[in-house]
């Protein structure tokens, strides 16, 4: 072509210049929970409580000691599979809510193909039957609200927040009735899945393999939507999804898959739950992963990567909230409080992003 | 002028700088703007005039530079210092509220708002303001129930409400047909003649600038590298400031063809718009290899659905989609397998995703096929970015980086990096709607050549087009859209202006 003539492409920018979006990503969570643990500090000052000895008593029981450790990380597995949930579908401008639900059912239908082969299969059959379960039955539940969404334009977030309690009717109806084992007199459960076809920990810690499987899933999750065509294309649809349509591309199989993919990771969740934690589905399935795990996800900025050094974080304040409850005489909601306002923060931090004349340039028009 | 207790103010910019990054958009640009003048602002695509008038409204905050207001220094940090002073802008895209009233968005964008509105005392006060204006709109009507020149009209009209006197237009026109525009411009011209408002008016089209502005200043690459009374300076003059002693490309000859195969045949097509009314209906049309078929006519007569139907954003309720002969959905593979491209208007809205970056919009079209994708699902940046790095070369996008978001480039670049994309493949059906909006005239003149060179190559072009002129200039059949019908199809020799302006009224 030969015609007006102008230089084309400038140099590239400076690398501090491309670095103040990735470091404007760091800054602003980071301010935004230091934001909510002053309001938090407030309200505790408010009951009368030394907000000092509260953080100290976090810190402590979240991280303090091995033992704290292990009891953060535990809790850590399955809010890295919750938050996947959430940030997959978020990446195509879904928001799904419901994660707790397939994490309930995944754990539920491991439980059930457990049953028959319980003493009669060797544990490596077993398990990864067990694991395949739990996917699938998440990928379901998670992909019939996308489905719902493409075909019957239903809105998402109340599909997936419905289908939750769907299945913890589901879970109670079995549980309590026709699966309920005999051996667990108080709590209504399905039969121990026993120690042949348990999770065993990772060696040197007392942690179980979820959290290995859950890093492990994030990085695929990131490489998923960075490194391939399907993600690309789910990247498109979320960015602007008239485009997507003129592009020819399947927006309505797309929004199926990356919900059924999202709903494996918080099924994958339940399985770890049972197969490593408890040995048998119950109500304690029940637990808030799916919930918390949302805040998770909006912390970490629906980047997959992000995810789990964020569950880390919220794993310690769960693991610390027992601890605060002895010490303190806070109830246990009061952990809550302060995930909430870490929330509210977020919500609220997603307004400055671009604009914080620091990271200038201007990154909107 | 404002010694006479007029209210057109006079502004200044002394030294503006504003730099991005590494790139220098704006440098040392100093323009004065007298009170009571329709002060042109010229360009080419990216030359900074969207840059500077943001940095004028507290936007953005220029790296170096001030304003001056009536001779007095003034800082403008943000678009809030901008309204106190009396300073308004007209954004290339609407700003308002669709599903409020005219009234309801003039009312709710007054700064000193009340939290509780007594409607009935409001739309009194509104309709004395609206009588001592030049022109109207309706007031009582939702905003998305007007058409493009009415919302134009309102934005202005909210700007004289908001008693801003000097107000900035970023390409006011190029949403209007040249009558609207003429209309427009006109009553703007007798508001600054009588000293009520100073404008300063970003513009592709010298015939504005010739029969409406005062002054003109130009920009290029970011510096102001003149102006001068619009009587003093020629077009001829005003060209060669934009773009150097860079030459227009030649138009290319056009290869006649006759009787050759249908390659888009378009059976009694029916579809709906957004509230489930019929937009289009029972549209007949072919489109032979190597033809351009211009469809004319008033804007929202059913041309944007037809697009849209066409490149897949909108369902079709009855009819077939015909290329080659072969029944066309427009789904991905169809359309690689068919070669069929389109470029549509807005390309931020229709085609583009403003959050991902220049390469990665380029290869929208690509980035599932060799050599970007290997094995058909692993992507290869580095392949990505270099494809584009050719693309954006070859078609002249302006743009600091291949990881550019798209939204940072200018508009006019946005829809060069979309062009790069659609026409650099091997073309068979092209469908093309307004693409030359906001495109400065050497990339006007560009855009047309290569969409001639795609039907002299066998092409069958679909050009929908507002610009009359444009569709008699490019095509080989003309078309005429009204009411969602097609009232006319014509060979260009068999038909002329007066007979389509019939048939876009309406009439057969
Ligand atoms: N927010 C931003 N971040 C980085 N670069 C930007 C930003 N906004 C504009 N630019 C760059 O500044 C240059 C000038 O852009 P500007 O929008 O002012 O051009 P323009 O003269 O309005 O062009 P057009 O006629 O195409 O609208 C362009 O090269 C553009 O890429
Ligand atoms: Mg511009």
């Amino acid at each position: 072509m030969s015609a007006v003539t102008a230089d084309p492409v400038s140099p590239e920018p400076s690398r501090l210049a491309a670095l103040g979006p990735a470091v404007e990503a760091v800054i602003v969570p980071i301010g935004a929970v230091a934001a909510a643990a002053a309001l938090f500090s407030l309200f505790l000052l408010v009951l009368g409580k030394s907000p000092l000895t509260f953080f100290e008593l976090l810190w402590r029981g979240g991280f303090g000691t091995a033992f704290s450790w292990q009891n953060t990380l535990i809790r850590t597995a399955p809010l890295i599979f919750t938050a996947l949930c959430v940030a997959l579908p978020a990446r195509l401008g879904l928001m799904i809510i419901g994660g707790e639900g397939a994490l309930v059912i995944g754990g539920f239908a491991a439980a059930v193909v457990a049953l028959p082969m319980i003493g009669v299969m060797p544990g490596w059959v077993a398990m990864p039957v067990m694991f395949a379960a739990a996917a699938l039955a998440g990928a379901l539940w998670i992909g019939f609200v996308g489905y719902l969404r493409h075909v019957r334009a239903v809105n998402e977030t109340i599909a997936s927040l419905l289908m939750f309690y769907i299945a913890v009717a589901v879970l109670n109806f079995f549980v309590e009735g026709p699966l309920r084992s005999p051996t667990d007199p108080n709590k209504p459960s399905t039969a121990p899945i026993g120690a042949d076809f348990k999770v065993g920990s990772i060696p040197g810690l007392d942690v179980h393999w979820g959290l290995v499987v859950g890093v492990v899933l994030a990085i695929a999750a990131h490489v998923l939507m960075t490194r391939t065509t399907f993600g690309f294309a789910a990247r498109v649809t979320g960015g602007n999804v008239r485009a997507a349509r003129a592009q020819g591309l399947p927006v309505g199989k797309l929004m199926i898959a990356t919900c059924a993919l999202a709903g494996a990771c918080a099924g994958i969740a339940g399985y770890f739950e049972v197969a490593a934690v408890s040995g048998k589905a119950n109500a304690s399935l029940i637990a808030g992963y799916g919930f918390t795990g949302i805040l998770v996800s909006f912390l970490a900025r629906h980047n997959p990567i992000a995810i789990p050094p964020v569950a880390v974080l919220f794993g310690g304040l769960a693991a610390a909230g027992g601890l605060i409850q002895r010490r303190m005489g806070l109830p246990d909601a009061s952990v809550q409080v302060l995930q909430g306002l870490i929330f509210l923060f977020i919500l609220v931090s997603e307004t400055v992003y671009g604009r914080l004349s620091l990271f200038s340039p201007e990154t909107r028009r | 002028m404002s010694e006479e207790g007029g209210r057109a103010i006079g502004v200044e910019t002394i030294g503006m700088t504003k730099i991005f990054g590494s790139l220098v958009a704006l440098e040392d640009v100093s323009i004065r703007v007298r009170p009571g003048t329709l002060h042109a602002l010229l360009g080419e695509n990216g030359a900074g005039k969207s840059t500077l008038v943001k940095c004028m409204m507290g936007f953005y905050q220029p790296t170096r530079g001030q304003m001056s207001i009536e001779g007095h220094e003034v800082a403008i940090r943000n678009p809030r210092d901008a309204s106190e002073a009396r300073l308004g802008m007209v954004y290339q895209h609407f700003t308002l509220v669709p599903s409020l009233t005219a009234a309801e968005n003039l009312i709710v964008s007054r700064p000193d708002c009340p939290e509780i509105i007594d409607w009935k005392r409001e739309i009194a006060a509104l309709d004395a303001f609206m009588a001592t204006m030049p022109f109207r709109v309706r007031l009582d009507t939702p905003v998305s129930n007007l058409s493009a020149g009415e919302k134009q009209k309102l934005e202005i009209l909210k700007q004289l409400y908001l008693d801003r006197r000097f107000v900035v237009l970023d390409e006011p026109t190029s949403v209007l047909t040249p009558d609207e525009a003429d209309e427009m411009l006109g009553l703007l011209k007798g508001m600054t003649t009588r000293g009520e408002l100073t404008i300063l008016m970003i513009t592709h089209k010298f015939r504005e600038v010739t029969a409406y502005a005062d002054e003109v200043s130009i920009l290029r690459r970011g510096r102001c590298v003149g102006g001068g009374l619009v009587g003093e300076i020629g077009t001829q003059e005003m060209a060669r400031l934009m773009i150097g002693d860079a030459e227009i490309r030649e138009r290319a000859a056009r290869v006649e063809r006759t009787a050759t195969p249908v390659v888009l045949d378009l059976a009694a097509l029916h579809a709906s718009d957004d509230d489930g009314l019929p937009a289009i209906t029972s549209i007949d049309l072919k489109v032979h290899e190597g033809e351009i078929v211009g469809i004319a006519g008033v804007s929202g007569n059913g041309q944007s659905e037809l697009v849209e139907v066409l490149s897949g954003q909108r369902d079709l309720d009855d009819g077939r989609i015909l290329v080659h002969g072969h029944g066309f959905e427009p789904v991905r593979d169809q359309m690689a397998r068919l070669k069929v491209f389109s470029l549509q208007e807005e390309p931020l809205r229709n085609s583009a995703v403003p959050r991902m970056t220049v390469a990665e919009n380029i290869a929208l079209r690509t980035f599932d096929e060799a050599p970007i994708a290997s094995l058909g699902w692993w992507l290869k940046p580095g392949t990505m970015k270099a494809r584009a790095r050719d693309l954006i070369a070859r078609y002249r996008v302006k743009t600091p980086s291949t990881d550019t978001p798209i939204e940072n480039l200018s508009g006019g670049n946005v829809q060069r990096a979309v062009l790069a994309r659609e026409l650099s493949g091997d073309v068979d059906v092209l469908i093309v709607a307004n693409p030359c909006f906001g495109l400065d005239f050497a990339s006007v003149a560009e855009i047309r050549t290569q969409i001639l060179e795609q039907r002299n190559r066998g092409a069958a072009v679909l050009l929908v087009s507002e610009d009359l002129d444009e569709i008699l200039e490019l095509s080989d059949r003309v078309a005429v859209m009204s009411g969602g019908r097609i009232t006319l199809d014509a060979p260009i020799g068999a038909t002329d202006r007066s007979a389509i302006g019939h048939a876009m009224a309406g009439g057969h």
